[in-house]
């Protein structure tokens, strides 16, 4: 895992979540444990695709729940 | 107010506006200079985040939902706990847009970067409900949360639907008011093109050389209660709602009808709705926006209901520019404070009457006064009239 790209991801978290930074690991779960309902996390994801220059269809964010899931698939994304 | 015949008490109200934050700051703005070199008028360095949890939360609502959720903070503050039951207090609120900014920039948004970039939020955002809505939800007021959008007319209606509301026995507490922040590029070129707008960047209601109003925002919101039951849990009662009325020109869009009959008969509506003489009304807080045509027959209007001489009249508009459908709020919340402090705040800007003003408009210095049943007149585009007599607590 790139640390460099974590930690953008990591600020994108805290801007648009508003959580702390130390909140945002691999194992956070967004509903639970940072408080993001679903407009949160589509308003995040639109700032991770401009972020990354990456696009990612409504279809692969099926079953995403935490912070890791989202970042890899992300990091996968971005070359 | 007529109705079941409960009397309605004014408890809590909140004020935010371009001449001052909170009740306090916005009377000692009142009885400041006016506005005399600007078209627009905003709040200037408007920080929403002490009204909400955090940065996302107040991120997330249009800055006319920041302004009325910093008003009712402050009105439950005056107001202390209201013991009722959720389901007997509701919210009715009044805005003429609702969150054109938001509108405006996803907008701009939307062209510039595509669909996909648009806000989730775009829609609870822009909705003119939004901001009602936001405070039923933050002080869970589970009655009736509607939203009246008479343009310029609104918060005006909306006070006095709440207060019926609260009269008619149907709720025990209502919170009421109105928000407006649309001064955008677009809604300023739109006034502008339609001449509206003050083309010297002056509001001088009445004056003989008014030329449009000065464009502003602000929010004002008021909690309305059973008289008995604020009495019964020892609130200290601010004022009364004494009457209201409403009704339309149906004579054109925007122009007002000629000698302002409609709101003659509007004003004679509330006080009917009241139980009040002519004679009995102390002061005439005019809807007075500054613009040639509304002050001509809102003046005639008063002196034919009022007779020769009329009760003493102002405008706050040379000081608050004309915030839409916040005027309505910010002018019940004016004549509070002048309840309060037995002044009534000059027309600011305004020194030479037009011929067509044949009315006791206020001008210069403050006018002291022995409180007494207030009359607020707003008119909003559409030909909606609203008047709203608000009386001294006794």
């Amino acid at each position: 895992m790139s640390q460099e790209l974590f930690d953008r991801f990591t600020k994108c978290a805290v801007e648009l979540l508003s959580v702390d930074a130390s909140k945002v690991t691999r194992e956070a779960r967004f509903k639970e444990d940072l408080e993001a309902d679903s407009l949160d996390l589509v308003e995040f994801v639109m700032a991770l695709e401009e972020e990354f220059s990456v696009e990612v269809p409504e279809k692969e964010l099926e079953g995403i729940t935490t912070v890791g899931q989202a970042f890899d698939l992300i990091a996968a994304k971005a070359k | 107010m007529q109705g079941a015949g409960h009397r309605v008490a004014i408890t809590g109200y909140g004020v935010v506006a371009p001449c001052g934050i909170g009740k306090n700051a916005f009377w000692r703005g009142l009885l400041g200079p006016g506005i005399t070199t600007a078209k627009t008028v905003e709040i200037a360095e408007w920080d929403p985040l002490p009204y909400f949890s955090n940065p996302k939360e107040a991120r997330r609502s249009d800055r006319v939902e920041q302004f009325a959720l910093a008003a009712a903070q402050e009105a439950f503050a005056m107001s202390g706990d209201l013991p009722y039951a959720p389901t007997r207090m509701g919210s009715i609120f009044g805005t003429g847009i609702g969150g054109l900014r938001t509108l405006e920039d996803q907008v701009i948004t939307r062209v510039e970067k595509g669909e996909r970039r648009v806000s989730p939020f775009l829609v609870p955002m822009m909705m003119s409900n939004a901001a009602g809505a936001a405070i039923s939800m933050r002080y869970h007021l589970q009655g009736p949360a509607e939203t009246i959008c008479t343009a310029c007319a609104a918060a005006t209606h909306a006070l006095g639907y709440a207060a019926r509301l609260v009269a008619w026995g149907q709720c025990d507490a209502v919170v009421s008011g109105g928000a407006e922040s649309a001064v955008t590029l677009t809604a300023v070129a739109g006034f502008a093109n339609m001449t509206a707008l003050s083309s010297s960047g002056c509001s001088k209601p009445f004056d003989a050389t008014r030329d449009g109003f000065v464009f502003g925002e602000g929010a004002a919101v008021f909690i309305l209660e059973r008289w008995d039951a604020a009495v019964a849990r020892g609130a200290n009662i601010i004022a009364e709602v004494l009457g209201a009325g409403s009704n339309a020109d149906a004579h054109h869009i925007t122009a007002p009808s000629p000698g302002g009959v409609g709101a003659q008969a509007c004003m004679r509506l509330a006080l009917n709705d009241a139980q009040l003489r002519p004679s009995d009304i102390k002061q005439v807080n005019a809807h007075g926006t500054s613009t040639p045509l509304n002050d001509s027959a809102e003046a005639q209007a008063v002196a034919a209901v009022f007779g020769s001489p009329t009760p003493p009249m102002t405008s706050i508009k040379g000081v608050t520019g004309h915030p839409l459908g916040a005027a309505g709020a910010l002018e019940a919340a004016a004549v509070l404070l002048s309840f309060e402090h037995r002044l009534i705040p000059p027309t600011a800007n305004t020194s030479s009457l037009g011929d067509d003003i044949i009315c006791d408009v206020v001008m210069g210095e403050p006018r002291a006064w022995t409180p007494g049943p207030t009359i607020s007149n707003n008119f909003g585009f559409g030909g909606h009239n609203g008047s709203l007599i608000l009386g001294p607590a006794n």
